[in-house]
């Protein structure tokens, strides 16, 4: 390290942005995973008042039709259109997503930094609560508190929340317990900060990017948990539009050769996880500010 | 008669490709080793020292080549040769060791185990044969029960000892060259000199070539025959090791000579000719014009902490289980009962290798972690009582503060330096308003020499000696009777550390602040401290005023720290002849 | 060696106690009444009545336990309202059905997974490396139940390769005389190859589906695992002795970069016993998965208590093995005990 001076860099939210639009210019693939995920947003938000068709209506006489110019998608066994229940399915799925992960983040993020800076019974307390849900195979946890509390899309989300809740806090509490002791935070408390003071404005803003990294993989795990809980007839009931529960009703004709009822469903799923995904890793690339010049 | 060179390096030039474009490391290198020879390459942090060398093992990084020039060792051009070539010279005819030796060893593998893989990729051994070879080669570093030692796992051996099971590996099949990139960074003073006298030793009696490659132009001169003198990616200077230390030609050479810190000079002589620091009122205070009133007293302090091992529950279990009293006590006194005070305007050295308890000392009397028994006393307050959580809150926190030693981790990456530096001001100034408080900023900046527009900058945009300063800025923002420095330029290059540490002369006269300098350089030491203290274990083994300490050590520890220090000797000795042919 | 396991046991037992305390608070701290849930829907006033009464629901809760343990320790996990049967019984039988298929489906993966994290780590930029990183990320997006019909689809409908997923054996076999209860290992005792290949190709869908499913983590594990120690100061060093790549790969890498892999099967198990259910389900195949399932649709309460309780067990006896193994590998560990 010489000691000259580097150019003047900027900062701010200007710059935050021209450095978000270089890196998704750099890698196409972050910068899809952006539009998917502006996508889903908007299929999320504006589904229900631009599909073709009622997505509960049915028609008997229209069931079990192929992909066709009339029903993108096909129709089902009752002749629902399948298009429709697919886009006005992701609302649902979505909000059972966010719900989760915002209640684990809020849940499972705190009492994560708190273990991890405070040490001592807070740390083991939390920990102990950790190893009992992680002793547990985690959808089968899942499957098990649904069970005990109830069939409700609350209760989903609920589970989802608790399942993940070990992931989160071990991620908190490595990176706050990394935090307890650093130069930094050794010089605030020299320079008057209460502990809750060093938590809430130094130690937290140096988490918050990895933990919304986190926010974004958990997306993705949250969607797959709640449609494998709805594939076995836990959570939401029909005639809901859930993907889950989309694909269960289309498996059995899977068999006998009606693709198309499973598949889209399914498809969206995978897709929607995988955008998640993806943007989980390129928010990673963006928020790190050891590269922000 | 003029040998071949063992190696000659000529034109070189290594390019990375990264993020921003290719980048060239090292420009234009010429360099050439004859047999038998030591060699050093000296030069501070993006010099290109170490990309050399691995240019001329051929192991650089990926993204790294040869653009220009040509390498050629022994009669091989090593820049044309093939992988499979270059894999037969490489730990046969020139090797390699580096630094942290810990990390340099397979963690899952004993040690004897890796030097047999060396010695039989090469055929220098047998199957049956290799663990014999391999325990003598363990002998022959100095390693004490070398048959045991075999069965070792890095992990279970002190940094030294790995250091030495490296050395070994690199010497196991007698190479022509070796290669030593900072070996002896990260290990203690004392150690530093035996695993470099057994380098030393090692490399002459087998006639060996080697270059040893660091940013310490003292240990240069001590132990190696000629200087090579880089700077960022150039040589600008080829001398023997005599002609480097006591008359450099090169501006910059002549720089980092001034700058290494060497008894017989003092502080301002460390910086470059022609460069004078800011200039300030009062020079050193000497020892009797101070206030006699002792500013921080400490007396029979102890700290001790639990040994490691099962806790609660599991503890428990373990005594039901064990037959017989403990194998061994169940804490661990890192301060074992020390005793010392500091005058008002004295600045006080405390010295001593790691894990001395040094650090744990100063912590204490930062009061950021609690004593477990003795007094600590500020200014007639007894400051030891206080619990620590409960200290941050005192108008007397003000009074005490810290320059920590790593910059990068002492400043929170997400504020920036006019933040960071404010912090203490907010919290303890007392000064009311944005406006007021920016101005006590700018104010600091400008006692620190840091340049106004880098206070909007984030840590990550700010060189090392810029960190540092933005560091002192904000340990004195609060005009503290008492500033504690843990080793506060160990982590600069020797010209910024130069630099430095004139400033922390300055700000000391012109605010009369008493400094608590905790170091295990002597030799900085010895330029900032009027009194020192040498630890040992937890134990204060000697003090008294610094040059009496120096010069006529009473405790044996002390002459053996002194004594470990690099010293280049060229008034008595006959130079070194350059080839054996 | 012995202290180690002995320790690791110790970890264990905790783990099983928080176990069997939530497993039993998952069915006492309900909303509504338990006696209610036990009796099933259809259930009269009468025996819901008795039902309170046999499972002690009056008691204080200290003494509820107290008999739910002893009923475990009498492996008593009641009785199955559909069947009648008790559930420790049904979960005997249909056990060894899902561990055949779950134990089939990870050795598939590994054999697949590690060899191919490896090649892309040793070779970055290749297209091998391009398809692990796909694999990694497509991987984990796939719904493990969508990747098993969609399976059915191609494989039975379109291709005709595979069987009707119809469960472990077509209609026209028996299962082979009962010595370990996986189909492959008893058939081949019995010396009937025939019984044999009729079981792999009932088996061949249902564990491509878990193949796939647990390919993603441990590919994306084992590359990154060998770039990070491929990347490490004592492969440099192993690199500048000259040790040959095979050496260097195999005996210096690859080692070091299985330990991270390994801690990451316990999560990858966890996954999989979860997977197993969602499997079970779209091959009907007889394991204690659809046993769980089809107690869920009836709403009959003990066989999923059991169920979750079995699983649950199993699991912690995984991660002690898994500890276990880990403890062998990594000397530090071992030594450290």
């Amino acid at each position: 390290m010489t000691d000259v001076t580097a150019p003047r860099p900027e900062s701010g939210p200007a710059a935050l942005t021209r450095h978000g639009r270089h890196v998704i210019g750099e890698n196409k693939v972050t910068g899809f995973a952006f539009a998917l995920f502006l996508l889903i947003g908007l299929a999320a938000l504006f589904g229900p008042h631009i599909v073709p068709h009622d997505p509960l209506a049915s028609d008997t006489a229209a069931a079990l039709k192929p992909p066709s110019v009339r029903h993108w998608f096909g129709t089902d066994q009752i002749g629902r259109d399948v298009f429709s229940r697919v886009v006005v399915a992701t609302r649902l799925d979505l909000f059972i997503a966010l719900a989760s992960v915002a209640l684990v983040f809020l849940m499972g993020g705190l009492a994560g930094v708190a273990a991890g800076f405070f040490g001592g019974w807070t740390d083991r307390i939390v920990g102990r609560i950790a190893d009992t849900i992680m002793a547990f195979p985690l959808f089968v946890l899942a499957m098990g508190i649904v069970a005990a509390l109830g069939n409700s899309v609350q209760n989903i989300i609920i589970a989802t929340a608790i399942v993940n809740f070990p992931l989160y806090a071990r991620v908190a509490r490595a990176e706050a317990n990394v935090r307890r002791e650093v130069g930094f935070v050794l010089a605030a408390r020299l320079s008057g900060n209460s502990e809750a003071r060093i938590v809430l404005g130094q130690v937290l803003p140096n988490i918050m990017p990895i933990m919304i990294v986190q926010m974004s993989l958990t997306m993705g795990y949250a969607i797959l948990n709640a449609a494998g809980l709805s594939f076995i007839g836990l959570g939401v009931r029909p005639p809901t539009a859930e993907w889950g529960i989309m694909v269960a009703e289309g498996a059995a004709f899977m068999v006998s050769g009606e693709w198309w009822i499973a598949f889209f469903p399914g498809a969206a799923l995978m897709i929607a996880v995988f955008c998640f995904n993806l943007l989980g890793d390129g928010l990673r690339e963006i928020v790190d500010p050891q590269r922000r010049t | 008669m003029t040998a071949i060179p063992l190696l000659d390096v000529h034109d070189l030039t290594v390019e990375f490709a990264t993020r921003r474009g290719v980048v060239r490391a090292v420009q234009r290198v010429n360099l050439s080793i004859a047999r038998g020879e030591t060699v050093g390459i000296v030069g501070e942090s993006g010099s290109g020292k170490s990309v050399t060398s691995y240019a001329v093992m051929r192991i650089l990084d990926r993204a790294g080549r040869i653009a220009e020039g040509s390498v050629r060792f022994s009669s091989i051009d090593v820049r044309q040769a093939s992988e499979d070539e270059m894999r037969e010279l490489r730990g046969r005819e020139m090797s390699m060791i580096f630094q942290n030796p810990r990390a340099a060893l397979n963690p899952i593998r004993k040690v004897g185990r890796q030097i047999e893989d060396v010695l039989l990729e090469h055929v220098k051994a047998t199957r049956s044969d290799a663990t014999e070879k391999a325990i003598d080669l363990l002998d022959q570093v100095r390693i004490a029960r070398p048959r045991e030692r075999y069965h070792a796992y890095p992990f279970e051996l002190s940094g030294g000892m790995c250091q030495r099971v490296v050395i070994a590996l690199a010497l196991a099949c007698q190479p022509q060259l070796l290669i030593a990139d900072e070996p002896t960074t990260g290990l203690d003073v004392t150690t530093q000199k035996t695993v470099m006298e057994l380098i030393v030793g090692l490399t002459h009696q087998r006639s060996m070539s080697t270059i040893l490659i660091t940013h310490d132009l003292g240990l240069a001169a001590t132990y190696c025959d000629r200087v090579v003198v880089m700077e960022k990616g150039h040589v600008v200077e080829t001398a023997s090791a005599r002609a480097i230390f006591t008359a450099p030609s090169h501006r910059y050479s002549r720089k980092l000579m001034r700058a290494t810190p060497r008894p017989g000079v003092s502080l301002r002589e460390l910086l470059p000719e022609g460069e004078t620091p800011t200039p300030t009122s009062a020079s050193v205070t000497p020892l009797n014009a101070m206030d006699r009133t002792p500013l921080l007293v400490v007396d029979k302090l102890i700290k001790e902490y639990p040994r490691k091992g099962l806790d609660g529950v599991g503890a428990m279990l373990g005594k039901l289980v064990r037959h017989g009293p403990a194998p061994e006590p169940d804490v661990f006194r890192a301060v074992d009962g020390i005793s010392f005070s500091i005058n008002r305007g004295e600045s006080v050295g405390l010295v001593g290798e790691s894990g001395c308890g040094k650090s744990t000392t100063s912590t204490m009397v930062m009061r950021l972690i609690d004593k477990t028994s003795g007094s600590i006393v500020f200014d007639g307050e007894d400051i030891g009582d206080i619990p620590a959580r409960s200290f941050a809150r005192l108008p007397l926190r003000k009074r005490i503060q810290m320059v920590f030693q790593d910059p990068t981790d002492s400043l929170n990456p997400r504020f920036t330096a006019a933040r960071a530096i404010a912090d203490p001001l907010l919290r303890l100034g007392g000064i009311p308003g944005r406006d007021a408080i920016r101005a006590r900023c700018e104010e600091l900046a400008r006692q620190v020499d840091l340049p106004l527009d880098l206070l909007d900058r984030f840590p990550h945009q700010l060189s090392g000696g810029q960190k540092a300063r933005v560091g002192i800025a904000r340990a004195i923002a609060l005009k503290p009777d008492l500033v504690i420095l843990d080793e506060p330029t160990a982590a600069l290059d020797v010209s910024v550390q130069a630099v430095v540490l004139n400033l922390l002369q300055e700000l000391k006269d012109t605010l009369g602040m008493s400094y608590l300098f905790v170091s295990h350089d002597l030799n900085v030491v010895r330029l900032l401290c009027g009194r020192v203290i040498v630890m040992q274990a937890g134990r204060i083994v000697e003090h008294g005023p610094t040059e009496r300490v120096l010069f006529a050590p009473e405790a044996q520890y002390t002459r053996d720290l002194l004594a470990a220090i690099p010293h280049p000797k060229f008034d008595d000795e006959p130079a070194r002849m350059v080839a054996h042919s | 060696m012995l202290s180690l396991m002995i320790k690791r046991l110790l970890v264990a037992v905790p783990s099983l106690i928080g176990v069997v305390i939530v497993t039993f608070l998952l069915t006492r701290a309900l909303p509504g009444d338990p006696a209610a849930y036990f009796a099933g829907p259809a259930a009269t006033k009468e025996a819901i009545e008795q039902i309170r009464v046999k499972l002690g629901l009056e008691q204080p809760l200290i003494v509820q336990f107290g008999r739910y343990v002893q009923d475990l320790a009498k492996g008593d996990l009641g009785h199955s309202l559909t069947t009648g049967q008790p559930v420790a019984q049904e979960i005997r039988t249909r056990l060894p059905a899902s561990a055949e298929l779950t134990l089939l489906g990870l050795f598939v993966s590994m054999l697949v997974a590690v060899p191919l994290g490896i090649a892309a780590a040793t070779h970055p930029g290749s297209l091998t490396d391009h398809a692990c990183r796909v694999v990694a990320t497509a991987g984990v997006s796939l719904p493990v139940f969508f990747t098993g019909l969609i399976l059915v689809y191609v494989f039975y409908y379109l291709l005709g390769w595979a069987p009707a997923p119809l469960g472990r054996l077509d209609v026209f076999f028996s299962p082979p005389p009962q010595v370990t209860g996986f189909y492959l290992i008893d058939s081949l005792i019995a010396g009937n190859l025939e019984l044999f290949w009729a079981s792999l190709k009932q088996l061949f869908l249902p564990a491509l589906t878990l193949a796939i499913f647990s390919l993603a983590p441990i590919a994306r594990m084992t590359r990154a695992s060998m770039l990070a120690v491929l990347a490490s100061d004592f492969v440099r060093t192993a690199r500048a002795s000259g040790l040959s790549s095979t050496t260097v790969i195999v005996t210096y890498a690859f080692r070091n970069a299985m330990i991270p892999v390994v801690t990451t099967l316990g999560m990858v198990f966890s996954f999989l016993l979860g997977a197993n259910v969602l499997v079970e389900k779209v091959f009907a195949w007889p394991g204690i998965g659809s046993f769980a399932v089809e107690a869920l649709i009836a709403s009959d309460f003990a066989p999923l208590q059991g169920f979750v309780l079995t699983m649950a067990v199993m699991y912690v006896g995984l991660n002690l093995m898994i500890d276990i193994l880990y403890g062998l590998i990594d000397p530090r560990v071992r030594l450290e005990a």
